[in-house]
């Protein structure tokens, strides 16, 4: 009976106590959004943390603030990882039909971002007819992007975040920028020689979202949302923020009169025109799949190309290790050590960004070198011990059969070696055929990527994952077949 | 007479030293094979048996003597000449005790592969060749198999095939009977003698003194790396 009664107390306890509001966000984005306190890196700071911290207060609650991957926000709310989920976040019909969002608290405008020296040819859309347009994925301006793309020609190249994109921009890599006018003001004042066009490309809000059965919450976050903008406190924090414009107070207004936004898709005519979200999945689903087969296509070739340059690169450096002099040898270990001992999404950065200065390679051709970098490095270890597996005695038998040691290796040590390296080299292959999935840092749209701005659109990862799953299995189960089926014949008597 | 002799001598071997750090192995070893005759190496194990047929196969540097084979020297294990190790092992055929066939290739491309690929042999020609060997031999129908489908005595077979294929003058062949049934010797010394009825000079390692005894012209007894 005691246990019982000790059991009744504990959840009398904790029914008593005020309840978190966790809240989701990705400080990656940066300020004025949500960052890492500079003073104290543990802490975040942003208009979004001080809108969390007036919501939770209205409801009673303590705002606890989860880091979540801004594409993975809805998804992590939905599971229950967080109650809310406050970043920027745009009012979409996708997002509405999966998500429960609550009113907006601020509208935002797509604008385009060009070097100083286009500002007065690069005004709207049609102008970078041809050209590269560089954005967020997975965002209402990739669908603007997407959309536009057939008719203007435009090239759309999708970013992991808002920094790079202004970057790549200075440097060539693209010739505009379309994001939010809160990024791209940031940004323009932080960068010299970037400007932002004052016309507006289409008009959106930001909204909080919460799980689809947590309408209740919902509507009381919304209540305090509505309750700030009336009684003046996300006016301040937004004037704090240095975000506050003239289109605020009419947004809240027409929120305050009763008013329901429309979601983005429909507000302006370029985001619908643009091929802006439709709900049905199928629809969405239909729209996607050429776009993720093109995807799978980028992914084949970057894999193939790829371990082709890393199998003879891996060949030469393992022939270097076996045959070599000590420097070189040295020399080799070291590459392998280094190569094998770093992240290779640290070696895609440094090759795509990092010598940028020197270099500046194309997307494709620097996301194909790192990869083919990286595993030269380990098909170099698979050869090398393959080589060496080679009894020593058929070496010699065919030194005194007067072959040279050039000939030993291409007749002798090579093929008997390629044999037994085949069935790790088929575990590499397919193993760089998902890891082909990290260049999407380097603006390279492959399956993974695609599947990722397809599940954001959709606010769901069932049917985007399912496909890219039997994607990547139609890619690498002919390969392990085929694999499977030069062993077997290597292995087979042949008389 | 002498001069007859001295014509029909293959290999000669004069004083050959061979150390490894503070082993002596080889100490002073001198001893001469002529066309036509089989001559064993004997010895105990470790007695530098194996370590001899590796010099004269230019396996392994020695340090002080000399070697001689159809005409050609070598001082020390060190041959003059760009092409004069290519020219050297073309006088010689050597098989492995465990025989090293080349695991990925058949019984008959072990055999080609030199010819085509050293000697630039025309491929037919030297399967014509090959095939012809392997016939002698009596293993022609395992000209398809692989080696891991061989046993032991067709192994040994294919790689004195292999060893044959082109034509040279001295055959040495390192512990032959060492794994071989006594059905198998006798098989093996009877080829032996075959082939040195056709003119090839055959140095032979091993401590079975009954192989000897019953197919040998001659015998060099080693120890601690002399001849006696």
């Amino acid at each position: 009976m005691r246990p019982l009664i000790l059991l009744c107390f504990f959840a009398a306890t904790l029914g008593a106590q005020p309840r978190d509001l966790r809240w989701a966000a990705d400080p990656e984005g940066g300020a004025p959004y949500v960052e890492a306190d500079p003073a104290d890196p543990s802490k975040v700071e942003g208009f979004e943390v001080d809108i969390a911290g007036v919501v939770a207060r209205a409801l009673g609650r303590t705002p606890r603030f989860t880091f979540t991957s801004y594409a993975s926000i809805d998804q992590s709310v939905a599971r229950g990882d967080a109650d809310l989920g406050l970043n920027g976040l745009e009012d979409t019909p996708a997002r509405r039909a999966a998500m429960a969002v609550t009113v907006p608290y601020y509208e935002f405008r797509e604008v385009l971002s060009v070097r100083n020296a286009d500002a007065a040819r690069f005004r709207t859309l049609a102008d970078i007819a041809g050209r590269r347009v560089g954005t967020l994925g997975g965002t209402m301006a990739y669908e603007i992007l997407l959309g536009a793309g057939p008719r203007h020609r435009i090239e759309t190249v999708s970013y992991d975040d808002d920094v790079h994109p202004y970057s790549d921009l200075l440097l060539g890599r693209v010739d505009a920028v379309l994001l939010d006018n809160v990024i791209a003001e940031r940004r323009v004042r932080q960068l010299s020689g970037v400007a932002v066009q004052p016309q507006t490309v289409a008009v959106g809000h930001y909204v909080g979202v919460l799980a689809p059965g947590n309408r209740t919450l919902r509507d009381e976050v919304s209540r305090a949302l509505l309750a700030a903008m009336r009684d003046g406190s996300l006016e301040r924090i937004l004037r704090k923020w240095h975000v506050w414009n003239d289109d605020q107070p009419a947004l809240y207004a027409r929120l305050l009169r009763g008013e329901v936004a429309a979601p983005s898709a429909s507000i302006t005519e370029s985001a619908a025109d643009g091929g802006a979200v439709h709900g049905a999945a199928w629809q969405a689903t239909r729209r996607y799949l050429p776009t993720l087969i093109r995807a799978a296509g980028v992914t084949l070739v970057l894999s193939c190309l790829s371990m082709a340059v890393a199998v003879a690169l891996g060949m030469l450096i393992a022939s270097g290790r076996v045959y070599g002099d000590a420097p070189l040898r040295l020399v080799l270990t070291g590459y392998v050590e280094l190569m094998r001992g770093t992240p290779i999404l640290l070696q895609l950065f440094v090759i795509y960004y990092g010598m940028a200065a020197a270099i500046r390679l194309p997307a494709f051709v620097a996301a194909l070198a790192g990869l083919a970098l990286n595993y030269a490095a380990y098909e170099s270890e698979i050869y090398r011990g393959a080589l060496e597996a080679v009894p020593i005695g058929q070496l010699e038998a065919a030194r005194t059969l007067g072959f040279t040691e050039r000939q030993i290796l291409s007749l002798v040590r090579g093929p008997q070696a390629f044999r037994l390296a085949l069935p790790p080299m088929t575990n590499d292959f397919v193993a760089l055929l998902k890891d082909s999935s990290l260049v999407s840092v380097l603006t390279v749209v492959e399956l993974t990527k695609q599947t990722q701005i397809f599940a954001a659109n959709i606010g769901s990862w069932v049917i985007p994952g399912s496909l890219c799953a039997a994607l990547y299995l139609a890619m690498s189960l002919p390969l392990a077949a085929t694999a499977r089926r030069l062993e077997r014949r290597w292995k087979t008597p042949t008389a | 007479m002498e001069d007859a002799h001295r014509m029909s001598i293959v290999l000669d071997v004069r004083g050959v030293h061979l150390r490894r750090g503070p082993r002596r192995i080889l100490n002073g070893m001198t001893f001469e094979v002529a066309r036509g005759a089989i001559v064993a190496l004997m010895g105990p194990s470790g007695s530098g048996k194996t370590t001899m047929l590796r010099a004269i196969a230019a396996l392994e540097r020695f340090d002080e003597g000399t070697i001689m084979l159809e005409g050609l020297e070598s001082a020390g294990g060190r041959l003059q000449g760009r092409d004069a190790l290519r020219q050297w092992r073309s006088r010689l055929g050597l098989v492995f005790q465990f025989h090293h066939l080349f695991d990925h290739l058949t019984a008959l491309d072990n055999v080609t592969l030199a010819p085509v690929h050293v000697h630039h042999v025309a491929r037919s020609a030297a399967e014509a060749r090959a095939r012809d060997l392997l016939q002698s031999l009596g293993v022609e129908h395992r000209a398809g198999a692989l080696p891991r489908e061989l046993s032991g005595g067709e192994a040994q077979r294919v790689a004195i095939a292999r060893a044959l294929a082109l034509d040279p003058p001295l055959l040495m062949m390192d512990e032959p009977t060492a794994s071989l049934d006594p059905a198998r010797r006798a098989e093996l010394g009877r080829l032996l003698r075959e082939l040195a009825a056709r003119g090839h000079a055959i140095l032979v390692s091993t401590h079975d003194d009954a192989f000897v005894g019953e197919f040998a012209t001659g015998a060099i007894r080693m120890s601690d790396g002399m001849a006696h």
